[in-house]
């Protein structure tokens, strides 16, 4: 079943423009494996993106997806399922996209926690513009636009979503697609808003943080002896503490997601609700205006 | 006419209770039978500057708030000074003699008329109550009884016990008294029809039949941005949408609001944003979107007086140009215009139908006087048998997918078809996986660059609107045919211009009045016979640059036959001042 799955997402994808090598590949691979181990087949699930190479995602994933604008791809994927709560939905986005443009919208899908994944394929480096700094980009990093290293401080997107109160947050590492698909498939059915943040390299435009660099420097939380991944306080340390070079699963809660929260919001997706039920009510619908 | 009908007004700081005051004697007079139409003045500042609220109450229905005042009752010298030049000729002004000694010019005809509510309420119950006070003394100087505001203080402070209802009806017993001992002054309300008398009709604004509009036309999930004077429909909404499982959603911004009703329509679910130009011009991006990527979208703008923040709670018609020609590149869009709150109601489920048929962004431009005047409207005017809601090409299950498997050997989201529009399939439908995308694509949603492909998919987007005919429906036409005068007007305005109209015909002119309900695409054949047909043509638009006019320049012609008369000041059109810049031209 999984395995004639995977080939059936491959089936929908379009054919690839990233460069050879790109980290962004073996992202897009745990996806579609994760996935198919949850039985998931492409037409329930619906992939959300914004723009850069990251955009691309679900040109590549092979269920549906919708490309919308430049760090929107929250909004769009929160409303989609609240439209369909039936639909797996999954925002991907890059850096520039997630935690530059579409900053703000990442910490509001944070505290409102519709029950959506967002994966973020951060390389700390804007790539399909060629080569400028990024929100994420090491303070002094030299690129086409901070020619004399980068002044500002980087974002700490794991923090953010820590203390933001959001109920899922883990760090994936595209040279070890394995653990990244097991943390996606934990993300997927995390009852919530779950945020991945893989650092996925990118081979073209940044020269420093290489697979090699990530490798010698990324400490394996599966490997932790004694890490627990309910405690926010702690979790909140660890990350700290090693400078957000973590990968597993950081910090998981199970909590009531926004639709459980609204009043009169039915077990029926939105989508299949019958429209003409108001036209019956009229009476009733009029009297709150007389 | 305006004989008939009896204004009254209250005016005091903002704070104090105004609007309030004002609801509950416009909405007692409405539920006896009367019209009423009421117009707020007031400022973006919670506590303090001046604030007030106008009751126009007639026998008959009335679309704008009149241009006289028969009773004014001030809180300070300010809310005299105010509404000083709408005073009538014989009218009168209630004062509160407790905080001020009120002052006006000589030689007018006013009387003045002390009365200590302040001082009264303090004596009875709380300070706040001297509202009440002025509704017992101006219901007793109008000839309305002292019970007739009965029912609204059993509904209002019924809750908080029998003393609370008591202490108000004592307390309007005391002003209704005082004011029939201290003063001679009466102008009693205009007569009513027996058939009128208790009659139920609708107490609502253009913001209320937005509301109300998008629910029955299938809307369930409405994501907006608190803006003024917007917010009312997020208000209406949440009374109206729970019960049917739809979702009011608080965006975090006006960016995240659009592109969430453009994620909810793409999942199948009608969505809109509500919102006023400020929050327009952040949803310029995705106009631009919802027109690329083919996903329906509703947006309503209740204008403000721009530019930038601009007067947020003055009214304005500036947003015409900015709802047709915002975001970059050329998309298709629609642009409709209620004059009316019937037609705020009945257009809402206009714009979901077009925007499900054409795939398209569709703009309802309300402006901030029709979208927050409360009035009084006809049950059988908002008729639910005009609902049919109409979801274009819509493929909801497998069968239909199949039937376009079967024509086409797979599922194309973007198909090249005759008349432009191709099906749009739910997300979900197996056999029916796709891409939608803000990028040019082709049949398939593939992002392409490639010439020809890229011609064809702008002609689709461009030719689906060719059958799109508004000239049938979008024109309101009033007066006798080859006129020697034309007003027309689009948005708030119908209440003066046909006012106006009637005045102008009383004393020998022949005027007729149109009224225009979509700017975009513009009913330009529709109105290009009337303009053909009449002497001059006259556009009366709150705004600098008559945007309307340059609409019709555009797209009608007969430059030398139409010109503007404007007004932008953030103050509605008096029929008075519409009867003026009629005379200098006529």
């Amino acid at each position: 079943m999984a395995v004639n799955l995977v080939t059936e997402y491959k089936e929908h994808a379009q054919s690839s423009t990233w460069c050879p090598g790109c980290g962004d590949f073996a992202v897009v691979a745990a996806m579609q494996k994760a996935l198919a181990a949850l039985e998931l087949p492409p037409h329930q699930v619906v992939a959300v993106t914004g723009i850069g190479c990251s955009g691309k995602f679900n040109y590549y994933l092979g269920a549906n997806g919708f490309n919308s604008l430049h760090g929107r791809s929250l909004p769009v994927a929160q409303a989609i399922k609240i439209a369909n709560r039936d639909l797996t939905v999954i925002a991907a986005g890059g850096d520039g996209d997630g935690y530059g443009i579409g900053i703000g919208h990442f910490l509001h899908a944070v505290r409102r926690n519709v029950d959506i994944t967002y994966v973020v394929m951060d390389n700390h480096i804007y790539g399909l513009t060629t080569g400028q700094t990024s929100p994420t980009s090491k303070k002094g990093f030299v690129t086409k636009t901070t020619p004399y290293g980068a002044a500002e401080y980087p974002i700490r997107p794991l923090e953010l979503a820590l203390a933001g109160g959001a109920g899922f947050v883990a760090q994936g590492f595209s040279g070890d697609p394995k653990q990244l698909a097991e943390i996606m498939k934990q993300a997927v059915q995390h009852k919530g808003f779950s945020l991945i943040n893989v650092y996925s390299p990118c081979v073209t435009f940044n020269h420093e943080e290489t697979y090699e660099w990530w490798r010698q420097n990324l400490v394996n939380l599966d490997e932790e002896q004694g890490y627990d991944p309910t405690d926010r306080t702690a979790a909140f340390r660890y990350v700290y503490e090693h400078n957000g070079l973590l990968r597993g699963v950081i910090f998981r809660e199970e909590r009531r997601d926004y639709q459980s929260e609204l009043p009169g919001y039915a077990a029926e997706a939105l989508v299949r609700q019958d429209l003409s039920q108001p036209v019956k009510d009229r009476a009733e619908l009029l009297a709150a205006f007389m | 006419m305006t004989n008939a009908d009896f204004n009254w007004k209250v005016g005091g700081a903002q704070g104090e209770g105004i609007d309030s005051t004002g609801e509950i004697f416009a909405l007692t007079l409405h539920r006896m039978g009367y019209y009423v139409y009421t117009y707020r003045h007031f400022m973006s500042l919670i506590k303090g500057g001046h604030t007030n609220y106008k009751v126009r109450i007639s026998p008959v229905q009335r679309r704008h708030r009149g241009d006289g005042l028969d009773l004014l009752v001030a809180f300070d010298q300010g809310s005299i000074d105010f509404s000083l030049p709408e005073m009538s000729p014989g009218s009168a002004i209630i004062y509160d003699s407790t905080s001020f000694e009120a002052r006006i010019p000589e030689g007018r005809n006013i009387t003045l008329i002390p009365i200590p509510l302040t001082q009264m309420a303090r004596d009875l119950g709380m300070v706040i109550m001297k509202n009440m006070v002025a509704i017992g003394a101006s219901a007793a100087l109008v000839g309305l009884p002292q019970d007739a505001f009965e029912g609204y203080l059993e509904e209002r402070f019924g809750k908080k016990g029998d003393a609370v209802v008591e202490t108000n009806r004592k307390v309007l017993a005391a002003g209704y008294n005082y004011a029939l001992e201290h003063t001679d002054w009466r102008k009693p309300l205009p007569g009513l029809p027996e058939a009128s008398k208790g009659k139920k009709r609708l107490f609502m604004h253009g913001n209320d039949a937005v509301a109300l509009g998008a629910v029955v036309a299938g809307c369930r999930v409405v994501a907006a941005y608190p803006i003024t004077p917007a917010t009312e429909i997020l208000y209406s909404v949440l009374k109206l949408l729970p019960k049917y499982g739809g979702v009011v959603l608080q965006a975090e911004d006006e960016i995240a609001a659009c592109q969430m009703a453009i994620g909810a329509n793409y999942a199948g679910v009608r969505a809109m944003t509500s919102t006023s130009g400020p929050g327009l011009s952040l949803m310029s991006e995705s106009l631009g979107l919802s027109g690329a990527s083919e996903t329906p979208l509703v947006i309503v703008d209740v204008m403000r007086a721009g530019p930038s923040t601009g007067m947020p709670t003055k009214t304005e018609q500036a947003d015409a140009f900015h709802a047709i020609y915002s975001a970059h590149g050329e998309i298709q869009r629609i642009v409709l215009a209620p004059s009316t709150v019937e037609d705020a109601f009945y257009d809402m489920q206009r714009a979901f139908n077009l925007a499900d048929k054409y795939q398209v962004p569709v703009i309802v431009l309300v402006d901030l006087v029709l979208g927050l005047s409360k009035q009084t409207v006809d049950l059988e005017d908002i008729d639910f048998e005009r609902i049919a809601i109409d979801r274009g090409k819509l493929l909801t299950t497998k069968d239909e997918v199949d039937a376009v498997v079967a024509r086409l050997g797979h599922y194309k989201r973007y198909e090249l078809t005759e008349d432009g529009i191709s099906a749009r399939a739910l997300p979900g439908l197996e056999d029916a996986v796709h891409m939608v995308l803000s990028y040019e694509h082709d049949e398939e949603g593939n992002e392409m660059e490639e010439r020809g492909m890229r011609v064809k998919q702008t002609r689709k987007r461009f030719n689906k609107m060719r059958s799109l005919n508004m000239d049938e429906w979008a024109l309101r036409r009033t007066g006798p045919q080859n006129p020697d005068l034309l007003l027309v007007g689009w948005g708030s305005t119908e209440g003066q211009l046909e006012e106006a109209r009637e005045q102008l015909t009383a004393g020998g002119l022949k005027v007729a009045h149109l009224q225009v309900g979509a700017l975009y695409p513009l009913p330009a054949a529709a109105i290009r016979k009337e303009i053909e047909a009449a002497g001059k043509v006259l556009v009366f638009e709150n705004n600098y640059e008559g945007q309307l006019l340059e609409l019709i320049k555009q797209k009608v012609g007969h430059y030398d036959k139409v010109q503007a008369s404007l007004k932008f000041d953030g103050d509605p059109f008096y029929v008075s001042e519409v009867v003026a810049m009629v005379k200098e031209v006529a």
